[in-house]
């Protein structure tokens, strides 16, 4: 079949500091409501990005910080538990914290405005990503799986998070591909796949074993 | 000196290609430098490491270094201090100074170049210049900035908010500001004579030099003689170990002979460790960096258990070494140890003490965060990460949308 050949990409991100920072949870609410998209993908994914090999199924920073830092373990566990895979368009995901954030406030008690230990404080941050090329360009399925093995796990991790929350394409970059090149099926599983509950050298793996020969 | 590509065998080739690849991109670039010395402490360490390396990927870079006579310097110690929450008194004359001395270094500099970066307070005020150039200028802040003190934060935000950006090293150094602010950590230089990988041989020949027995536990803190890195709170909670663990403290640190202070925190230690022969406080002469390489390469543990912490990059050079390092939760530590993953933080010396025997009497669950935590810097804190991200932040002042195809 002829498709168009797929160029792996990588991507390389620089943090930036919003300046802003919360110390109780109706100040992380106000800090979610306002803060530019690219903030929310953030705290959504650094812990992905930081912490790739360790273990898969990472916390998004707000829940993180609600646990562990106001000891909101109820909160803590409602944010933990919102499923990104769901999720197509940062602007809803942002819509979903607050939501339970919102609700969460108006039933709980007095501790709501509890203040977190100074010097513990929720730090809103951004990143700004940067696209490279990788120079692998794959023709036909069998180059694809071949490159697949040595690309850089930022690539994996462009082409299968980023490209569809953050660059909001509604799906991974590989199932696109491979829907184009005619594996419908494959495709289909691996846009079924949840990649947030492995670590990125296991997600290539997986990934592998899903990618057909030709 | 080591070059970009020797880097491969340890960070991975794909990295290397991205950094050139970077380079090409940033090619177009010219970028400038200025800081207030050319030897001595982290700022000039890191940019004799970073200059050459920024134009072996083919972007011309340079580096500037600033004079200042006796007074000039008396003002920029007292800003330092100021900025980490000491109380310090200003005189009209003093900033007068300060930027009389700035103007006078401005006129015998030139800043035709695309990207100017700023390190520190003390040459801050050369960013008058700005305003008849067409380039972009940062200011890169490497000293903790938490909690400054007024009158010198009111003094620096004016300059501040002239730059195009501003870089800290840890997110809790960020505040309002109107200029784009932006988070690159320090890192270590995993070639470097502090880091490099050494003989079995020659770790146990500098544990024999100090009559330290490689056969039972050896706890390590290297840090200098300062009461903000808690030497006699690290000599209690190994108090605390060795009623049950039969082991060694060892502190090392260089000596700020100098510092009044200093010499009074070395007694304070001495007189804590008096009596304790498997307490080794060993103050170290400067360019002592193979020395402390073996030293932490063979301790069993290795704290940081500071009370302030600009970053802690004694943190990660542990890490590096596979150690498993307990460390306070401040500054920068959180930011290189996910607890119980790649280290562990604590909060109290009763708790260090606790943390210590676990790690002692579970080496599996030692090597486990050993491993992590070298995995941790390897990804994070090597001065690979660090040159990339000084490029994208040279490329993303020309490129004003989030996502930058390149």
């Amino acid at each position: 079949m002829d498709t168009t050949p797929f160029e792996f990409k990588s991507r390389l991100i620089l943090t930036e500091l919003l300046g802003r920072r919360a110390a109780t949870l109706p100040e992380l609410t106000e800090g979610i409501r306002t803060v530019p998209l690219s903030s929310i993908y953030h705290h959504t994914h650094r812990f992905l990005q930081q912490h790739h090999f360790l273990s898969p199924e990472p916390p998004n920073d707000f829940a993180y910080w609600v646990t562990n830092m106001l000891n909101e373990e109820l909160a803590g566990e409602m944010l933990a538990s919102i499923d990104i895979m769901q999720f197509v368009r940062l602007s809803d995901l942002r819509k979903r914290f607050l939501e339970l954030l919102e609700e969460y406030l108006k039933s709980a008690k007095q501790s709501v405005n509890a203040r977190c230990p100074d010097g513990e404080e929720f730090h809103f941050m951004s990143s700004r990503i940067f696209v490279v090329p990788t120079g692998k360009i794959a023709h036909n399925v069998a180059e694809f799986k071949e490159m697949l093995k040595t690309v850089s796990i930022h690539a994996i991790y462009f082409h299968m998070f980023e490209a569809k929350l953050r660059l909001e394409k509604g799906d991974n970059d590989f199932s696109i591909w491979l829907r184009s090149a005619g594996k419908e099926r494959e495709a289909e599983q691996i846009s079924r796949l949840d990649p947030y509950t492995f670590t990125l050298e296991g997600l290539r793996d997986r990934l592998l074993k899903m990618v057909p020969n030709s | 000196m080591a070059q970009v590509k020797d880097y491969a065998e340890i960070v991975g080739g794909s990295v290397i290609d991205e950094l050139f690849a970077i380079g090409e991109k940033a090619g177009t670039l010219k970028i400038q430098h200025v800081n207030s010395t050319a030897v001595g402490g982290g700022v000039a360490e890191i940019l004799t490491r970073l200059v050459p390396m920024m134009n072996e990927l083919g972007v011309r870079t340079t580096w500037d270094v600033i004079k200042g006579g006796e007074k000039f310097y008396a003002v920029t110690k007292k800003m330092h201090n100021a900025l980490h929450g000491v109380p310090e008194t200003f005189v009209e004359n003093d900033w007068a100074h300060f930027l009389e001395v700035n103007r006078e270094n401005a006129r015998s500099m030139s800043f035709e170049n695309d990207v100017v970066f700023i390190h520190d307070p003390q040459p801050i005020g050369l960013v008058e210049e700005r305003s008849h150039l067409d380039n972009k200028w940062v200011w890169r802040c490497h000293i903790d900035f938490s909690e400054p003190r007024e009158n010198v934060w009111l003094f620096l935000k004016d300059f501040i908010e002239r730059f195009d950006g501003a870089i800290f090293s840890a997110p809790a150094f960020s505040r309002p500001l109107s200029t784009r602010q932006f988070l690159i950590s320090p890192s270590i230089d995993p070639l470097s004579d502090k880091n490099r990988d050494l003989d079995e041989n020659y770790v146990r020949s500098i544990f024999e030099k100090f009559n330290i027995d490689l056969t039972r536990p050896v706890i390590t803190q290297i840090s200098r003689f300062d009461y903000l890195k808690d030497p006699v709170g690290v000599i209690k909670a190994y108090k605390l170990v060795k009623r049950y663990v039969d082991c060694q403290l060892v502190l090392a640190g260089g000596g700020a002979t100098d510092d009044p202070e200093g010499e009074r925190v070395l007694s304070d230690v001495q007189h804590a460790a008096a009596g304790d022969k498997d307490i080794f406080v060993l103050l170290l002469p400067p360019s002592s960096d193979l020395e402390i390489n073996a030293l932490q390469r063979g301790s069993t543990v290795v704290l940081q258990k500071s009370l302030r912490e600009g970053f802690g990059l004694t943190v990660a050079e542990a890490l590096w070494k596979r150690k498993p390092v307990i460390a306070s939760a401040v500054g920068g530590i959180p930011l290189q140890i996910k607890h119980k993953y790649s280290g562990v933080l604590t909060h109290s010396i009763e708790g260090t003490a606790y943390w210590i025997k676990q790690i002692i009497n579970e080496p599996a669950f030692a090597r486990e965060l050993g491993k992590n935590g070298r995995e941790h810097i390897r990804q994070n804190f090597l001065i690979t990460r660090h040159l990339r991200d000084y490029l994208l932040l040279a490329l993303s002042l020309y490129h004003d949308k989030d996502i930058v195809y390149l």
